[in-house]
């Protein structure tokens, strides 16, 4: 019967329900002239349909979706449509009519039910396309729908047309089509200067400029108030755009220091960062980078799995774990070992692969240190901070287990977790220890290559730690880096510069800051003028900052690449890769272990370096000119006797051994 | 770190003879036949018996006794009672040198990797000929080593097991280095 039938075309119950209400209300609500007109619609509606069966069944289904989806066009814009709604609900107590007009039709009473509810449907299509009729001699609706009306009409018109074609009239049809063609030219006129209108966004700006004067005035006030993350969001974006374009979208008379200070504010806020660090982050970038780099922060990278190329390779891995259910593709063209997990039915951490030491879990940028080290076969090789052996394990394979790795790692407790993947993963060439690294070349030195990958702030790995957001002050800024010139200093000692293979030093960190990374590279290239930066061979990455927030670094500082996820999608890092060349000077702690002490004080307190040293260097450097320079030393010393408060030229006695040279400077200078 | 006692050498290729077998002089080979070839020695620090190759022992030895926490391949433990247990981390060089093998089928895989014994029914095949009490190494169908133990039973007699019957007893496995990590590589004693 009529209804089984509909129950079953028409999808789920409870709209439909309703849909079936408000059909069997209108059609109660129908006069019989009107049903009339209606059978008669529906008997063209029908040959229509014989022409489009498919598309009269698609109708069908959507009978009850269409019913509500008009009221919803209906109620919308034009006034036109309201009469039309008005006209249902007065005509309603008329339920007789409908009941006869079933039993006239009795027999095709369940048919006919079916076609009405079409019917309203598509007399609701009908109705839909006067609307857009009307609204779009408005033009007044989104382009979309002004292009779905000329192709709705034109579909029906097309379809009476047909009927009536003959030869006779094809000179007025094709006045139609060209009335058309000259309407629907109107309309994209309309519509092209509307878009102009709207691109041409004369609206817009002002009202950034309240938006960010509002900023400036009671951001205060309403930051206390509501801490709406979401306005927040929009205001962080505003002023991004803002600072990009300083000229044109700026207010007047604000300078770009106050947007900037509020832009921190806002990612303080938002993000969770400490003032601090999100002032010394946003400091790194162009203020639309740094936001994609705050934001990146909040997304975990990608898992990364390295293949262990001792135990397998790296197909045969993937199939193994494809098998139980991992879904996974290589992680880039820049590696033939990485494979990037997106999707796991086992812990990755616990399957028998992994266990196997068929690979380790490890995130992409730490293959990036190693592949610049790039170690050969038979070498010796220090890695100074191993835990928890990724590295390591990843220099063994690339040295296929030959010649010998000194793994270090000044934590006992970390160096278990070392231990334990060097044996899972089969590395048989490694030496385990915990010294300080600092101890190293006294330790042992005259290795091919060092691979440093210093303890950091962990600037670069937020989105794996985010506690790294408030638990860095400025002292950790200076005590780190401090720690980092120790022991990259240590790393360049204990390289054999005359290794026939390397003389290699590899410093990494997972740090973006520039004072854990262009400043400790450049303090070693002042400290060890023995050592010079060389290109790390990696495919990819952004070149260092050779200049910095007024600071100028060596130029060879473009060598030295950085890593950001918002740019890569890998942790932040920061990778350089030196070549020592000659010995280190004499009294460093490469030379000889017994004035190490002294000299590494000093080193790291810069104090001015010892005469001794500065004649050795003056040989290979260049030379140095003493008597240029006695002026200055003069005066610098007698600076700072002045500023101990001691008359220099009363105190000239006790410097017997600058006697002379004084002598002669006080004549010059009366 | 030392080479060992000639008491203490015995009581370690005692042990390693029960699952390698004749194959145990292959570990102390020559690598090459060259003079000076390099060869695997063995070595003692803080109780733990190392499998490493000569010239990275003498590189070793520069590293103080304190701080020297791991070299090469760590085969096991000298127990205070003077006996040999192997670990884990010897599993490589055994599975080398393996006389007999048994390996678990894909259903073994996981309560092995547990740490429980292998019951027959998860047996995929053995070494024929395999005695009773007998060292032995397991594998994967697919030949990756798991870990190693001993045999419960020869394997004739191991045929006429039921299938939840034990025919081999776990004495380490792959699964012992996520869970003994604290306790395997030690240090404290």
């Amino acid at each position: 019967m009529g209804v089984g039938r509909r129950m079953k075309k028409q999808g789920p119950p409870e709209p439909l329900d309703e849909a079936h209400f408000t059909n069997l209300k209108r059609k109660a609500g129908m006069s019989v002239a009107e049903s009339r007109a209606e059978s008669q619609q529906y008997t063209n509606s029908k040959k229509r349909r014989t022409n489009g069966g498919a598309e009269g069944k698609g109708k069908k289904n959507s009978a009850g979706a269409t019913s509500t989806k008009g009221k919803f066009t209906n109620s919308l814009p034009s006034q036109k449509s309201a009469p039309k709604k008005s006209k249902k609900p007065e005509l309603i107590p008329l339920p007789m009519s409908d009941e006869e007009m079933e039993d006239e039709d009795s027999d095709e009473a369940d048919l006919m039910g079916d076609e009405f509810d079409d019917l309203s449907g598509e007399e609701e299509d009908g109705g839909l396309g006067d609307d857009f009729l009307e609204s779009g001699s408005e033009v007044y609706d989104s382009d979309e729908d002004q292009r779905a009306k000329p192709m709705f009409s034109e579909d029906e018109d097309e379809l009476d047309a047909e009927e009536k074609l003959t030869a006779a009239n094809i000179a007025g049809l094709t006045r139609k089509l060209d009335e058309q063609m000259a309407e629907e030219a109107a309309d994209a006129q309309a519509e092209l200067e509307e878009a102009a209108l709207q691109t041409n966004i004369a609206g817009d700006r002002p009202h950034i400029l309240d938006d960010d004067s509002e900023d400036g005035d009671g951001i205060k006030s309403k930051a206390l108030l509501a801490p709406d993350l979401q306005l927040r969001r929009n205001r962080i974006n505003d002023t991004v755009r803002v600072l990009d374009d300083f000229s044109n979208l700026a207010e007047e008379g604000r300078s770009r220091a106050e947007y900037t200070a509020q832009l921190i504010k806002d990612i303080c806020a938002y993000y969770g960062y400490s003032e601090y660090l999100a002032e010394k982050l946003f400091n790194l970038f162009p203020p639309k980078e740094a936001f994609a780099f705050f934001e990146a922060n909040e997304t975990p990278r990608p898992v990364v799995i390295r293949t262990n190329t001792l135990r397998t390779h790296r197909r045969d891995l993937a199939q193994a774990l494809i098998n139980r259910g991992v879904t996974l593709e290589p992680v880039g063209k820049w590696s033939k070992i990485g494979l990037q997990i997106f999707e796991s039915a086992v812990p990755l951490g616990a399957t028998p692969e992994y266990l196997a030491g068929h690979y380790i879990l490890q995130a992409a940028s730490s293959f990036l240190p190693v592949m610049a080290l790039a170690p050969q076969e038979h070498e010796r090789v220090l890695d100074m901070a191993a835990a928890p052996g990724g590295k390591t394990t990843h220099i063994a394979a690339l040295m296929k287990n030959t010649g010998c790795i000194f793994a270090n790692d000044s934590n006992k407790s970390r160096a278990k977790g070392l231990i334990g993947n060097i044996h899972r993963l089969g590395a048989k060439n490694t030496i385990v220890c915990n010294y300080d690294a600092r101890e190293f070349p006294k330790v042992i030195g005259g290795f091919d290559r060092v691979l440093l990958d210093a303890p950091c702030s962990g600037t670069g790995v937020i989105a794996k730690d985010p506690s790294v957001k408030t638990n860095k002050t400025e002292k950790d800024f200076l005590m780190l880096p401090h720690l980092q010139k120790q022991l990259l200093l240590a790393a360049i000692d204990s390289v054999d510069h005359a290794s026939k293979t390397g003389g290699y030093i590899v410093y990494s960190t997972c740090s973006v800051t520039v004072e854990e990374n262009e400043q400790v590279v450049q303090y070693a290239l002042s400290k060890r003028p023995n050592v010079k930066l060389v290109e790390t061979g990696l495919v990819f990455g952004k070149e260092g900052f050779t200049a910095y927030m007024g600071k100028t670094f060596d130029k060879s500082l473009k060598m030295t690449r950085r890593y950001y996820p918002h740019a890569y999608n890998v942790d932040g890092f920061f990778v350089s890769k030196f070549k020592k060349f000659g010995p280190s000077p004499k009294g460093s702690a490469a030379s000889n272990g017994v004035s190490k002490e002294a000299d590494d004080e000093l080193d790291f307190d810069k104090r001015p370096v010892p005469e001794t040293e500065e004649e050795e260097k003056a040989d290979a450097f260049g030379g140095w000119d003493e008597e240029e320079d006695a002026e200055y030393m003069e005066r610098a010393r007698r600076a700072m006797l002045k500023k101990k408060g001691i008359n220099p030229k009363a105190n000239v006695g006790d410097m017997s051994k600058k006697m002379n040279g004084k002598d002669r400077k006080q004549s010059k200078d009366t | 770190m030392r080479p060992l006692t000639e008491a203490e050498t015995q009581t370690l290729f005692a042990k390693l003879a029960n699952y390698t077998g004749n194959s145990l002089k292959n570990l102390i080979a020559p690598l090459d036949n060259s003079p000076k070839g390099d060869r695997y020695v063995f070595r003692i620090q803080n109780s733990r018996c190392y499998y490493v190759r000569l010239s990275l022992a003498n590189l070793a030895v520069s590293v103080s006794r304190d701080k020297l926490l791991s070299l090469g391949t760590c085969l096991g433990k000298f127990t205070k009672t003077g006996k040999f247990r192997l670990h884990i981390t010897a599993l490589p060089i055994l599975a080398d040198n393996a006389r007999y093998k048994l390996w678990v089928k894909a259903n073994g895989e996981m309560p092995f990797l547990y740490g429980s014994h292998v019951v027959k029914a998860q047996v995929g095949r053995w070494s024929e000929d395999c005695p009773e009490h007998q060292g032995v190494v397991v594998y994967s169908m697919n030949d990756t080593p798991l870990g190693f133990g001993v045999t419960a039973r020869s394997t004739q007699e191991a045929r006429r097991l039921d299938p939840t019957g034990i025919t081999c007893f776990r004495q380490a496995d792959c699964g012992e280095y996520l869970r003994d990590e604290d306790s395997l590589f030690a240090t404290t004693n």
